[in-house]
């Protein structure tokens, strides 16, 4: 009985692993953030705005925020506590610093530890990958804001936010 | 069409014309697959308001019956007032959000748009037969929307009107 557990689980590894070394080889750098899988986070979370993959930010960032959701960035997107709970979880497992550090550890540089930044678009490296564009094309109507990632990274809802 | 109509004929008229409009050059063609198709289709649509309303009217009747315990003067939902409600620049909640057509768009018939910048499904039932089938997500969004536009809860009534408006549509 034990001995095909520990198989299956090896297996599972292996197949594990592999899936992460792929996902990460098509993704082609770091330019990929494992867009979010978790069907209640995707309904409460992208009915305002993109819903930001969970490697963008650190597990305190996440844990901060939906804490907070009463004063999200002016807004009152409070949420039933059950749905909160269940979207914490999922943010939390998958953030930069935990299940998703793969793709979001080089995007949290210089965010010190147990720090919990709320703004993806304040995050040093973040800032400096968007320096080269200019005020003029953020104040374009079909950007309107820096959360609107889709207006030039055209695959950003697969994951891929590579520089367009 | 201006003044409340009852909440069991909401549907209704939208119904009626859309069978009306759809039959009449059909049956005048005499192609029997074709005809049978659009039988099928129709059937398939009128199943589809039946059906699938239900939750829409059991919200709308939910609605009257509070508007009608707080006023005991409401006769019915008007769509006029629900558009008035709408279209009207309140600018008592948020100062970026002054109006529902802020976010939603002057066109309930067309995709709105977020603050953030994220497209938002037309709100007419007409091209987006799928809205207000969830009771929980109607009342969360009125609760968020009303807070953001009106800078406070919207009354039963004004839900009302402004469902009926959409429905109308």
């Amino acid at each position: 009985m034990n001995l095909p557990v520990r198989s299956i689980a090896a297996a599972l590894l292996v197949i594990g692993l592999t899936a992460a070394v792929l996902d990460k080889a098509r993704a082609g750098g770091d330019d990929y953030f494992p867009p979010v899988t978790h069907k209640l986070t995707t309904d409460e979370c992208g009915s305002c705005h993109m819903a930001f993959p969970p490697a963008m930010l650190p597990a305190a960032s996440w844990r901060r925020m939906m804490n907070e959701l009463d004063q999200h960035f002016g807004d009152n997107a409070s949420v039933d506590a059950e749905t909160a709970a269940s979207i914490t979880r999922y943010l939390v497992a998958n953030a930069a610093d935990t299940g998703g550090r793969t793709y979001g550890r080089k995007l949290i540089r210089g965010v010190s530890n147990g720090a919990a930044p709320q703004r993806i678009t304040e995050l040093p490296k973040w800032v400096h990958e968007h320096d080269e564009v200019s005020p003029r094309e953020w104040k374009q109507k079909d950007v309107g804001s820096k959360a609107n990632c889709p207006a030039c990274h055209v695959d950003a809802q697969l994951g891929y936010f590579e520089d367009d | 069409m201006n003044a409340g109509f009852s909440i069991g004929s909401v549907a209704a008229p939208h119904t009626a014309s859309t069978l009306n409009d759809k039959t009449h050059p059909l049956r005048t063609h005499e192609i029997m697959t074709l005809s049978h198709y659009a039988i099928a289709f129709l059937c398939a649509l009128g199943l589809a308001n039946t059906t699938f309303a239900g939750p829409r009217d059991a919200l709308l009747e939910r609605y009257a019956m509070t508007a009608k315990a707080a006023e005991p003067a409401f006769a019915g939902f008007s769509a006029n007032r629900g558009e008035a409600l709408h279209r009207t620049e309140h600018a008592k909640g948020k100062a970026d959000t002054p109006a529902c057509t802020s976010c939603h768009g002057p066109n309930v018939r067309a995709a709105g748009r977020t603050r953030s910048g994220k497209p938002i499904e037309p709100m007419a039932i007409s091209v987006s037969p799928e809205r207000y089938l969830d009771t929980a997500k109607v009342e969360k969004w009125f609760k968020r929307n009303c807070d953001e536009v009106l800078g406070r809860e919207c009354t039963p009534r004004e839900k009302g009107d402004w469902l009926a408006y959409m429905t109308s549509q």
